[in-house]
C-alpha cells in the first residue's frame, strides 16, 4: 500500500523511463498493428477509408500508451479502484442514456468519439482484482470470504454487459476476472467448482429455452444452433460461419495474394472489417500469414509474462499477467469463432479488427503493462545505466 | 506498513507457478489453434477453394444472333433489331413501387405490360425482369443518368426479333415470344439458353419450324460475381456460333400485292412456281402485325384478334380446309379417263339433274347443259357429268387420283398446323364413320362436296401437277445458310401426257373460250394467256324449299352462310411457269369473287410488277387501272408504275 515498498530511488527518472520501456514489446504491438492496417487496405478493395482511420487511431493509442507508461504503476495501483467503479457507473448509465447500435446498447456518445464501457472494463476490471490481491495479504488469499468479494466484483459488470447483451464481452470479463483470480493463487478447488457450475448452468441455459425462465435472447440460442450445426441453415444464420469456413480454407497453404481474396473482396464476408477480419488474412496470406499473426500474438504475451516474472512488485506482476491472459482470450476467442471452433459472439480482432474503443482500451492496458515494466523494483546494481 | 518479506517471497513464487500453469495452457490452446487451422487450410484446402470459386464464378450464357430470314431477292423478312429496354431486379431494389413511381416520371411506361413485369418480379426476385423495351435513345439516356436515384434498375441494349414487312409475313414466318413453361417441358429440347432471360423462341410458322436452324449455339462469359449478384467482372468468354440464315422461296414483291389484293377479305392464295415447287406467295387474309407477339401482345389486342370473325390467327394457306367445289373436277375426270371408263369425245345428256336411287342430284344449272363431253364438262362447269363419271369410275379410283395430284395429303412445308385435308373413300367412311359408302356420296365427291376437304395450299400442288405433269412438291425455304434446298420437283407424274394436255386443252377454254365460267378473268399480256377452273362450295345444304322458290342469291343470305368462292389456275397456258390457287370464304362464286383476284396476283408474277392494264380485256381497262392504283402496295417492294416502265 505504500510507495515505500517500491525500490523508488533505482527507478529511472524523466526521459530515462523512455529507454527504460520495454521496446520489443512496443516493435512487437506496432508490427501486429501494421498486419492489421494491410489487411483492412485489402478487405476494403484497395482503399484507404478503413486502413487510414485506424492507422490515426494506433497512432494516438501509442501515444496513450506512452503517457500510461510514462506515469508510475503505483499511481495506477492506487486509482484501480476508483477507475473501476467509475467504468461500473459507466456501463450503469449505458442503460440509462446509451445510444442504441447494433441492435444493442453499447455506447455512450462523448461527441469525438464513441465509448464502449465494456471494452474499458476489460481492463479496469484486471487492474482492480490485481490491486484487490496487492492489498490482500497472500496467507488470505483462499479464504471463502476474500473469494466471495472479486466473485462479486466480476459479476457486477458481467451482469450489466449480458444485459445490453452482449454475450461476447461478458464471457471475456468473467474469464479474464477468473484468470486473475487464478494467478493470484485462489485454491484450486474453487475453479474445479466453478467449473462444474458452469457446466450445470450450461446445462440450465440450453434447457431453459422455450420455457417462461429463458435465461438468453433467442438470437442467442440461434448462435448456438448455428455453432452446433452451420450447414442445417447455410444461407440463414449459418451463412457467417460457413463463408468464414470457406475463405479461411480457401486460402490454402500460402493464401491467394494481397489484394486477391475473393470471399472478402466480394462480400461474401459478413463483418469482414471487423469480426471477421482473421478470415481475410487467413484467405489473402494462407496458413503461413495467419500462422504469422498468431506468433506475434504469442510473442506479446510471451514478452508480457517475461516482464511480470521478473517484477517483484505484486500488482506490477498481476495486472500484466492479467492483461496478458485477456489479450490471449480476445484473439483466441476472436479465432476460435471464425474457424467454427466457438459460436460466433462478436469479438473483434485485437489491434486487428477496425474499431476505435477496442483498440484504444488496448493500448491504455499496454501502457499499464510498460508502466510496470518501467517502474519495476530493481535490486541494487540493477540499473546502474539509467543512474549514470 | 512492510510486509511479510517471507510471505511476499512465497506470494512471488505462486505467481510465477500459476503464470507457469496458465501459460502452458495458452500455449496448448495455441496448439489447438494451429491444428485448426491447418485443418481447415492445408488439409481441407481444395475442397474450400472450389467452394469458393462456386461462390465467386457463374457462368452467363450468351445468346446468339438469330438467323436472319430473306426472302428469294435477299430482302430481310425477319431480322435482328438493337432496342433498348430497361430491366429491373427486385431484389436490389430498395422500394419497389417507390422506383417505378421515379421510373414512371421519367419515361412513358405501359400499365398492362408493367403489372404483368411486377408479378414476375415477385416470382422471381433474382431476375432480370423487362419493365419497357423498344425505347428511345433518348429515354434510355434519361434512364441512365438516373441510374443512381434507381435502385435495381439497369438500362440495356439487346437484340429483338423484328419483322420489318410486318402483316404480310403473320402466317408464313409466324413470330417469336417468349420462352414458355409448355416450351420448358419439351423434352426434345433441353437448351440451357432457353432459361436466359428475354430468350426468343419461334412460337409459330417457319420461326418455329427452323428454330434449330435459326437459333444457333449459346456462347458463356464466366463471370466474377459478388455476394449481391452484381457481376464485377469478366473472366473469359467463349464465343457462340449466330444462328444460320434462312432464305425463303417467297417472293416479298408478290407476297405484298397479294395480302393488299385479298385485304378485307377472308381468304388465302398459293402461288407456286411449277417447276421447281417454290412457293412465291403465301398469304393468308386477314392477318396480323406480328411484331406485336415479340415483346408480349397485349390483352385486348389479342382478344380483338382472337374474337374477329374472319379468323386472322388461322392460317388459311394450310390450316383452313374447304370443299373444293368444281376445283376438284378435273380430279373426277382424270380418274374415270385414266381408267378409260370414258372417251375423251364422248356425251353425257344434262336435263338439269341426275336421279340416282330415287333421288334427284341438281345441276348448278336449272335448265342442264344438253350434251356435254369432257371438254364442255370442264368449261361449263357440269355437273351431271361428274356425277355420271363418279358413278363409271367409282369412288376409289377418285380418291386415289386425288392423292396422286396431291389432296388429302399434309406438304410439309415449314409452316405449323398443317391440315392433312381428306379425301374420303370407302375404307375411310367404314373406319371413321362406321358407315358403309354409299353412291350418293360418290357423287357428291365428284364435284368437290360432301367430304372431300382440301387447304389452298394442296389445291395450289394439284394445279401445279396438272400444269407440269410432274410430281410438283411445296418448298420453302430455299437456302439455309448458303446451302441450296433440294427442288420440290422429284419425277414426272404417273399420268398419261395425252390426258394432261386434254385437262390443260379444257382448262384454257374455262377462261378463254365462248361459255367458260372463268371468261370474264382472261387477259392476254403480249399473247401470254392462262387457264383455270373456278369452284364454288357450299356451306350450307340449300333446302327443297329455297330450291322450290328459287331464291337462293348469296347476296341475300348472312357473310357466314354465303358459299366459298375457290379459283385454281396456271399460266402461261402453253409454258406453265406458275400455278395459282384462291380461296375466299364466303365470297360467293368463284368466277366473281376469286378468279378476279387470282389474275391480278397472275398478272403481277407473269409482268415482275403491277399487272400492266393493257393485259386486262378492252372493256375492264379503265376500271381496273382505277383499281389497281388505288391499292396501297408497299412502294419499296413495288416501284410506283411510271418508274416501273421506265
Amino acid at each position: 500500500m505504500s510507495y515505500l515498498e517500491y525500490n523508488v530511488a533505482r527507478v529511472p527518472q524523466g526521459l530515462q523511463k523512455v529507454l527504460a520501456l520495454n521496446w520489443a514489446l512496443v516493435l512487437l504491438i506496432t508490427a501486429t498493428a501494421c498486419i492489421g492496417f494491410v489487411v483492412l487496405y485489402s478487405v476494403s478493395g484497395g482503399d484507404w477509408r478503413w486502413a487510414e482511420p485506424q492507422m490515426q487511431r494506433f497512432a494516438m493509442g501509442l501515444a496513450v500508451m506512452f503517457i500510461v507508461a510514462m506515469i508510475p504503476i503505483w499511481f495506477w495501483r492506487n486509482v484501480s479502484a476508483l477507475l473501476y467503479a467509475m467504468t461500473l457507473a459507466l456501463l450503469l448509465a449505458v442503460e440509462l442514456v446509451g445510444v442504441t447500435g447494433g441492435g444493442a446498447q453499447r455506447w455512450i456518445d462523448l461527441g469525438f468519439m464513441r465509448l464502449q464501457p465494456s471494452e474499458l472494463m476489460k481492463v479496469t476490471l484486471v487492474m482492480m482484482l490485481a490491486a484487490y490481491y496487492d492489498w490482500l495479504p497472500p496467507s488470505k488469499v483462499s479464504r471463502p470470504q476474500w473469494v466471495l468479494l472479486p466473485i462479486l466484483i466480476i459479476l457486477l459488470p458481467v451482469f450489466l454487459v449480458l444485459k445490453q447483451p452482449d454475450l461476447g464481452t461478458s464471457i471475456l470479463l468473467l474469464a479474464g476476472g477468473g484468470a486473475v483470480m487464478f494467478l493470484a493463487g485462489v485454491h484450486w478447488a474453487y475453479f474445479a467448482t466453478v467449473i462444474a457450475g458452469a457446466v450445470g448452468l450450461v446445462t440450465a441455459v440450453l434447457q431453459s429455452r422455450g420455457t417462461d425462465w429463458q435465461i438468453l435472447q433467442d438470437y442467442q440460442y440461434r448462435r448456438i444452433d448455428t455453432f452446433l450445426d452451420p450447414d442445417s441453415d447455410p444461407l440463414g444464420a449459418g451463412y457467417h460461419i460457413t463463408q468464414s469456413k470457406i475463405a479461411l480454407g480457401s486460402g490454402g497453404w500460402t493464401g491467394k495474394g494481397f489484394m486477391q481474396g475473393t470471399q472478402a473482396r466480394l462480400n461474401f464476408l459478413p463483418e469482414k472489417h471487423t469480426d471477421f477480419i482473421f478470415t481475410t488474412l487467413a484467405e489473402e496470406w494462407g496458413f503461413v500469414g495467419a500462422l504469422s499473426l498468431l506468433v506475434l500474438y504469442l510473442l506479446i504475451i510471451a514478452f508480457c509474462i517475461a516482464s511480470a516474472l521478473r517484477n517483484k512488485d505484486r500488482y506490477a506482476s498481476l495486472v500484466t499477467l492479467g492483461i496478458a491472459v485477456a489479450f490471449f482470450l480476445f484473439f483466441a476467442v476472436n479465432m476460435s469463432m471464425v474457424m467454427g471452433l466457438a459460436p460466433v459472439v462478436g469479438v473483434p480482432l485485437p489491434l486487428v479488427s477496425y474499431g476505435g474503443s477496442a483498440m484504444l482500451v488496448l493500448m491504455l492496458a499496454f501502457g499499464v503493462v510498460q508502466s510496470a515494466h518501467v517502474h519495476r523494483p530493481r535490486a541494487a546494481g540493477e540499473g546502474r545505466l539509467l543512474r549514470r | 506498513m512492510k510486509r511479510n518479506p517471507q510471505e511476499l517471497s512465497l506470494s512471488s513464487r505462486r505467481i510465477t507457478r500459476r503464470a507457469l500453469v496458465t501459460g502452458g495452457l495458452m500455449t496448448a490452446f495455441s496448439g489447438l489453434l494451429v491444428a485448426r487451422m491447418n485443418h481447415l487450410q492445408v488439409d481441407q484446402a481444395d475442397e474450400f477453394l472450389l467452394l469458393a470459386e462456386e461462390n465467386r464464378i457463374k457462368v452467363r450464357l450468351l445468346a446468339p444472333a438469330r438467323g436472319v430470314i430473306f426472302d428469294r431477292n435477299g430482302r430481310i423478312l425477319a431480322g435482328n433489331e438493337q432496342i433498348y429496354r430497361v430491366s429491373m431486379i427486385r431484389e436490389d431494389a430498395d422500394d419497389v413501387d417507390e422506383t417505378i413511381t421515379r421510373l414512371r416520371g421519367l419515361v412513358r411506361l405501359d400499365e398492362e405490360r408493367l403489372q404483368r413485369a411486377i408479378r414476375e418480379m415477385d416470382r422471381r426476385p433474382h431476375q432480370a425482369v423487362t419493365l419497357a423495351d423498344r425505347l428511345s435513345w433518348e429515354e434510355l439516356s434519361t434512364i441512365a443518368v438516373n441510374v443512381p436515384a434507381l435502385p435495381g434498375i439497369t438500362p440495356e441494349v439487346g437484340l429483338s426479333r423484328v419483322y420489318p414487312l410486318g402483316q404480310d409475313y403473320a402466317h408464313v414466318i409466324g413470330y417469336v415470344g417468349r420462352v414458355s413453361e409448355r416450351d420448358l417441358e419439351n423434352e426434345e429440347d433441353q437448351d440451357p439458353l432457353l432459361q436466359t432471360p428475354q430468350f426468343q423462341i419461334g412460337k409459330i410458322g417457319a420461326e418455329r419450324r427452323l428454330e434449330h436452324v435459326l437459333r444457333g449455339k449459346a456462347g458463356s462469359r464466366r463471370v466474377e460475381q459478388n455476394a449481391a449478384g452484381r457481376i464485377m467482372r469478366e473472366l473469359g468468354r467463349t464465343p457462340g456460333q449466330s444462328g444460320k440464315d434462312v432464305q425463303l422461296t417467297i417472293d416479298a414483291a408478290l407476297q405484298n400485292f397479294t395480302q393488299v389484293r385479298l385485304a378485307g377479305e377472308s381468304a388465302s392464295c398459293v402461288v407456286m412456281d411449277v417447276t421447281n415447287g417454290d412457293v412465291l406467295a403465301a398469304v393468308s387474309s386477314p392477318a396480323y402485325d406480328p411484331n406485336l407477339f415479340v415483346s408480349g401482345i397485349s390483352v385486348p389486342d389479342y382478344a380483338a384478334l382472337r374474337d374477329n370473325d374472319h379468323r386472322p390467327l388461322h392460317n388459311k394457306i394450310v390450316q383452313g380446309l374447304y370443299p373444293p367445289g368444281s376445283t376438284f373436277k378435273m380430279v373426277t375426270q382424270l380418274a374415270a379417263l385414266e381408267a378409260g371408263l370414258v372417251a375423251p369425245g364422248e356425251t353425257v345428256w344434262c336435263p338439269g339433274y341426275l336421279t340416282v336411287s330415287n333421288r334427284r342430284f341438281h345441276c348448278w344449272k336449272r335448265g342442264g347443259h344438253g350434251h356435254v363431253d369432257a371438254a364442255k364438262s370442264l368449261r361449263e362447269s357440269c355437273d351431271v357429268y361428274y356425277y355420271e363419271m363418279a358413278q363409271r369410275a367409282g369412288i376409289d379410283r377418285i380418291a386415289a387420283m386425288a392423292r396422286k395430284l396431291g389432296l388429302g395429303v399434309a406438304h410439309d412445308i415449314e409452316m405449323t398446323s398443317i391440315s392433312d385435308g381428306l379425301i374420303p373413300d370407302r375404307e375411310w367412311k367404314r373406319v371413321r364413320r362406321g358407315e358403309a359408302w354409299r353412291i350418293g356420296d360418290s357423287l357428291n365427291a365428284s364435284i368437290g362436296q360432301g367430304y372431300v376437304l382440301t387447304s389452298p395450299l394442296q389445291l395450289c400442288v394439284m394445279t401445279a401437277r396438272l400444269a407440269s405433269g410432274l410430281e410438283v412438291v411445296p418448298r420453302l425455304v430455299r437456302s439455309i445458310d448458303g446451302v441450296a434446298q433440294p427442288s420440290g420437283v422429284k419425277r414426272p407424274l404417273d399420268i398419261p401426257r395425252s390426258l394432261l394436255d386434254l385437262q390443260r386443252e379444257a382448262m384454257y377454254q374455262v377462261v378463254n373460250a365462248r361459255g367458260g365460267t372463268a371468261g370474264r378473268s382472261r387477259f392476254d399480256m403480249g399473247g401470254v394467256k392462262w387457264a383455270g377452273k373456278t369452284g364454288t362450295s357450299q356451306v350450307r345444304n340449300i333446302t327443297a324449299a329455297e330450291r322450290a322458290r328459287g331464291v337462293f342469291r348469296n347476296e341475300d343470305l348472312p357473310w357466314e352462310r354465303r358459299d366459298h368462292a375457290l379459283y385454281v389456275g396456271y399460266a402461261p397456258h402453253d409454258d406453265p411457269k406458275y400455278a395459282i390457287s384462291v380461296v375466299v370464304e364466303h365470297g360467293g362464286g368463284g368466277s366473281a369473287a376469286a378468279a378476279p383476284v387470282a389474275r391480278d396476283v397472275m398478272l403481277y408474277a407473269l409482268s415482275g410488277g403491277m399487272p400492266p392494264v393493257s393485259a386486262y380485256p378492252a372493256g375492264q381497262q379503265g376500271e381496273m387501272a382505277e383499281y389497281l392504283a388505288s391499292l396501297p402496295v408497299d412502294p419499296a417492294l413495288t416501284p410506283p408504275a411510271g418508274k416501273s416502265e421506265a
